[in-house]
């Protein structure tokens, strides 16, 4: 209960202020209460099917297929297929970081886990619809034509820093 | 438009879905709600700030700090991206209301890819996981990429 209460703290203070300020001066109060109720509006009547497909995307894709696609020695195939099961997934880029650590255990090259990462983190499909439908469709491709060779230089600089470093003390990769 | 099409791409496919495997698909409907309930506090919260923000911060302070592409205005909000842990489906939304109140592509742009990319909230897990080099790299790296994506399409789109 504590807890439920806590998440809402945010939204509970907000609302005492938007009273406070409706209570002094008028308009200001409620205009901020209906450009906050137009934004909910617009968002409940969208994101649900949204949602529907972020779930339907994280059960029939497959994680294993990464795992056995993305160890040493995997070049463009390794850098698509982290990509493409990565913007498939649910979920914020927190709950991408234990999965990039199992695939580094099972022997995943460093560079394909930070590329598996940053894609997590930037550009899955259900997200890029948000992003044309709020941002147009002009700044929503071109931010993914510019991240997507960040994300992939990224991986591999990293990699390069991270030459000799102990990985997440990944066993032999005897299951590949 | 855009949320019909949206509706219907939604419905083809857990039609599909559910002709091939019902279980699946019922969790895959779990997954849907679980989301949509995790993010609903936040959604509020965010959401009736932005109403508040809109309502309170003159429109000529947003543009004038964030409108003019100075390089203060850009480190500021990049870093405000990196620092506040808010989720996609709200940083959207979000970057629209400050394009709208006059802030400049460069500016929104940096902010939301930070947002997406860096994360100093969740570093800690991050660390206990990789290492400290991997993530101090790793953010520095979406840090410097969100400053270059920014001013990159600042200079196309505007």
């Amino acid at each position: 209960m504590k807890n439920q209460l806590k998440k809402y703290l945010l939204f509970l203070v907000v609302v005492i202020v938007d009273v406070l300020l409706w209570y002094y001066y008028p308009d200001r109060g409620v205009s901020a209460v209906t450009s906050a109720a137009d934004y909910l509006m617009e968002m409940l009547l969208f994101i649900p099917p949204i949602f529907v497909l972020v779930g339907l995307l994280d059960v029939w894709v497959p994680r294993r297929i990464v795992e056995k696609h993305v160890g040493p020695g995997s070049g463009i195939k390794g850098i698509i297929i982290s990509i493409l099961v990565a913007t498939a997934a649910a979920g914020p880029l927190y709950a991408g970081f234990p999965v990039a650590y199992a695939l580094l255990k099972k022997g995943c090259r460093v560079a394909n886990a930070v590329i598996f990462l940053g894609t997590w983190a930037t550009i899955k499909i259900p997200m890029l619809m948000m992003e044309i439908k709020f941002m147009g469709l002009s700044f929503a491709l071109l931010r993914l034509a510019l991240t997507l060779p960040a994300v992939i230089l990224t991986g591999y600089l990293l990699e390069k820093f991270l030459a000799g470093q102990p990985q997440a003390d990944a066993p032999p990769a005897e299951n590949l | 438009m855009f949320n019909a099409a949206l509706f219907i791409l939604a419905a083809v496919a857990l039609f599909f879905s559910w002709r091939r495997d019902r279980e699946k698909t019922g969790k895959a409907l779990q997954i849907a709600k679980k989301q949509f309930f995790n993010l609903l506090p936040s959604m509020l919260g965010i959401i009736s700030l932005i109403g508040l923000m809109l309502a309170l911060v003159p429109r000529e302070v947003i543009a004038g700090f964030f409108g003019n592409d100075s390089p203060l205005g850009i480190l500021v909000i990049a870093i405000i991206g990196s620092i506040t842990l808010i989720p996609a489906f709200i940083g959207f939304p979000l970057g629209a209301s400050l394009i709208a109140a006059g802030a400049s592509v460069t500016a929104v742009a940096c902010f939301l890819t930070t947002v997406l990319m860096v994360g100093v909230v969740t570093a800690p897990v991050e660390i206990e996981l990789f290492g400290k080099r991997f993530t101090i790299l790793r953010n520095a790296a979406g840090l410097v990429a969100a400053l270059a994506i920014g001013i990159i399409m600042g200079a196309i789109l505007q």
